[in-house]
């Protein structure tokens, strides 16, 4: 386990990576149009690590699409490092989504019939570095020795339990060292014990200078983030800063919250 | 992105499927296959009528029993009792232009050797027949008039009978058994050709037509008379001629028509080549058939495959695949199984062909004509329906490819 945390703006640079200006998106179906993001505004800094949160439905999922470059908001605008993400191509999207940034998707979208390090490699294949077969599967075996899968790399994901999927998932974001990782509830589907590893994990990449936006549902993990962002209805409701809670600290509330149903379990 | 890398993901997908690439592929092995063979059977038989038509000789009349229009014609018929031998000694005697007649009797039987038995056809004829079909003996002497006046237990054979029945041996002065009958063999037949077809040809007994008719067929008319004209010019004239003679024999009066045929070589390939040509259309119809079917199998994985595909491509492009990665991925798979199964079908479809042309003696050509055409639809049916969908989840943005069910 990690020792004492650092002071968590220390990745940060202060130079601003991301910003929002009226962001809004409509989702039109036949008859009826959703509006899941209704005017967001928002700047964030290199090295921030933020944590968003939200009522099911409040347009979280929908945010982390648009800021990882997979969807395109329908008004408002999205600077990426001060450039606007609308007037890319989409070639220069598709490296934008290869190098700079790792998404880990709320349901994984993990590749069937395929192993881990099949899987993990993937975003190297498409990569622009000139990689030799070699570096390709070392990276990809160094990711998922990163996220504790050593000793599962030639799993296929239908033989590996839904938190080995959820760290695949992230080894596959890791793999290309990118700047800003999104992850979409990545400690859903992780007992407390190993979602605090992906979380120590993730605090320590913020450490070394990882962006980080998170979305998570439960107050706890969010409060290892410096920064909490709260979506209802598609607006920002509220955004907090506060000191981090290091691992230990979160692991001690989990006891406090858990104790009369694991009361036998081991520290 | 890495250019070995294609191959690579093309192969890592296609093992991934297998049972998908499997089926795909077979739907091309049984189209290319169909195709082949069919192709290959129509235009074998085509080509073995032109043969038996070709081999003739040139300056041959045949004269047919019934009256048959031409178009209609179909060779080796002979279901009426017109035709008697006088008939054909009538007209090598009484027409000036001819040189040389000779009834036809064929029966299809089998002929003994000590312990060893071949089907093969037992031909009665004159002995004029050799100088009409051009086909000199390689050994031996052709029966003779007197033969044919004492009705003869002798025959001349082909050389497949030397190979299958002899096993190669000097079949001269040994008797053979057919239906029965023992025929003392007198002379061999010089080799027709090397190819499939020489070696129908040369699958043959020619006995004196008294003998064929007497003791081998039990039949008392001609199936065809063979007549040869001294020259090319004279066809038509001899044509009239005999037909004038026949109708006379045959007591016709002016409102009949005619009991018979008289057809030139000529005539008689038209005929054949335009039945043997409906027929290739026929064959090619149900080649069409399977590959239609083949392809509606190829189309209907594809399009099964096509949600998965589409979250499939989703996931590619939301790593970093650019639109063309993908689309280079999918051509790279389509263009390995079009040759998988381009590969499989041929081999399939030449086997085939080869199986069917030794087994039912069905004579059949391999025809690359046929297999390209084969395999550049099946391949289209196969590239269409496997890129076309990916090319459309390519064009969306990813989390919409990622969404689709
Ligand atoms: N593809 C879509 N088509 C139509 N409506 C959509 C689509 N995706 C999301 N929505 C709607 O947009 C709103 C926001 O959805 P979103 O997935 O962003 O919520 P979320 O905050 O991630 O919820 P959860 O915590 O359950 O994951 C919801 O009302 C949802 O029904
Ligand atoms: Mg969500």
């Amino acid at each position: 386990m990690a020792t004492v945390n650092q002071d968590p703006a220390s990745g940060a640079t202060g130079r601003i990576m991301i910003q929002l200006d009226g962001l809004r998106r409509v989702y039109r179906m036949e008859s009826l149009a959703v509006e899941a993001l209704r005017g967001i505004d928002l700047t964030l800094a290199e090295g921030e690590f933020a944590a968003i949160m939200g009522a099911s439905g409040s347009g979280k999922s929908t945010l982390m699409n648009i800021l990882g470059c997979l969807d395109r908001p329908t008004a408002g605008r999205y600077l990426l490092d001060g450039r606007d993400v609308s007037t890319f191509s989409r070639d220069q999207l598709a490296r934008i989504r290869n190098h700079a940034i790792g998404f880990v998707f709320q349901d994984f979208h993990l590749l069937p019939r395929t192993s881990a390090l099949e899987n993990v490699e993937l975003p190297l294949l498409y990569s622009s570095e000139p990689l030799s077969w070699k570096e390709i599967h070392a990276r990809a075996r160094e990711a998922l020795r990163v996220v504790g899968l050593e000793d599962r790399m030639e799993h296929k994901p239908a033989e590996l339990s839904g938190g080995q999927q959820q760290r695949v998932a992230i080894a596959r974001a890791l793999v290309t060292r990118p700047r800003l990782l999104l992850a979409d509830e990545p400690t859903g589907n992780l007992d407390s014990r190993i979602g605090l590893e992906i979380i120590d994990m993730i605090q320590r990449l913020n450490r070394e200078g990882l962006t980080i936006i998170m979305v998570t549902h439960e107050p706890d993990i969010a409060r290892a983030a410096s920064r909490i962002i709260t979506l209802r209805d598609g607006h920002v409701r509220l955004d907090r800063s506060l000191v981090p809670l290091s691992v230990e600290e979160l692991a001690e509330r989990y006891r406090e919250d858990d104790i009369e149903v694991d009361s036998g379990q081991e520290g | 992105m890495k250019w070995m890398a294609l191959p690579v993901i093309a192969l890592r997908d296609l093992r991934r499927h297998r049972l998908r690439t499997f089926l795909t592929a077979l739907g091309l092995i049984i189209g290319i296959s169909a195709v082949i063979v069919m192709v290959g059977l129509g235009q074998g038989a085509r080509a073995e009528v032109e043969e038996q038509v070709n081999r003739l000789g040139q300056n041959v009349v045949l004269v047919f029993p019934g009256s048959r229009a031409l178009g209609g014609v179909s060779i080796g018929g002979g279901s009426a009792n017109t035709l008697t031998v006088e008939d054909a000694m009538a007209i090598r005697d009484e027409i000036p232009e001819v040189v040389a007649a000779s009834p036809e009797v064929r029966s299809q039987t089998q002929v003994i050797y000590g312990r060893r038995n071949w089907h093969t056809r037992v031909y009665g004829q004159s002995p004029d027949y050799l100088q009409i079909r051009r086909w000199p003996l390689e050994s031996g002497h052709m029966f003779t008039e007197e033969d044919l006046a004492n009705v003869a237990l002798v025959g001349v054979v082909g050389q497949t009978i030397v190979e299958e029945l002899f096993e190669g041996a000097d079949p001269i002065g040994e008797t053979v058994r057919i239906r029965g009958v023992p025929i003392t063999v007198i002379g061999v037949l010089s080799r027709k050709g090397m190819s499939l077809m020489g070696s129908v040809q040369d699958d043959i007994v020619i006995l004196p037509y008294t003998t064929a008719f007497r003791r081998i067929s039990g039949r008392s008319h001609a199936m065809v008379i063979n007549v040869q004209v001294y020259d090319q010019h004279a066809m038509t004239e001899a044509q009239a001629k005999i037909t004038d003679l026949l109708r006379e024999r045959h007591r016709l009066g002016p409102a009949q028509e005619n009991d018979f045929t008289v057809q030139t070589q000529q005539e008689v390939l038209q005929a054949a080549t335009e039945t043997s040509r409906v027929m290739t259309i026929l064959l090619a119809s149900i080649a069409a058939i399977s590959l239609f079917v083949g392809g509606i199998g190829i189309m209907n994985v594809m399009l099964v495959s096509v949600s998965e595909r589409t979250r499939e491509i989703g996931l590619r492009l939301s790593v970093g695949a650019r639109g063309r990665d993908v689309m280079a991925q999918f051509l790279v798979e389509s263009v390995v199984l079009c040759v998988l199964g381009g590969i499989g079908g041929s081999l399939v479809g030449i086997v085939t062909t080869e199986l069917i042309a030794h087994s039912a003696g069905w004579p059949a050509y391999f025809s690359r004509e046929a297999m390209l055409a084969a395999v550049s639809v099946s391949a289209s049916v196969g590239i269409f329906f496997g890129f076309y969908p990916a090319w459309k989840a390519a064009n969306l943005d990813p989390i919409d490819a990622l969404r689709r069910e």
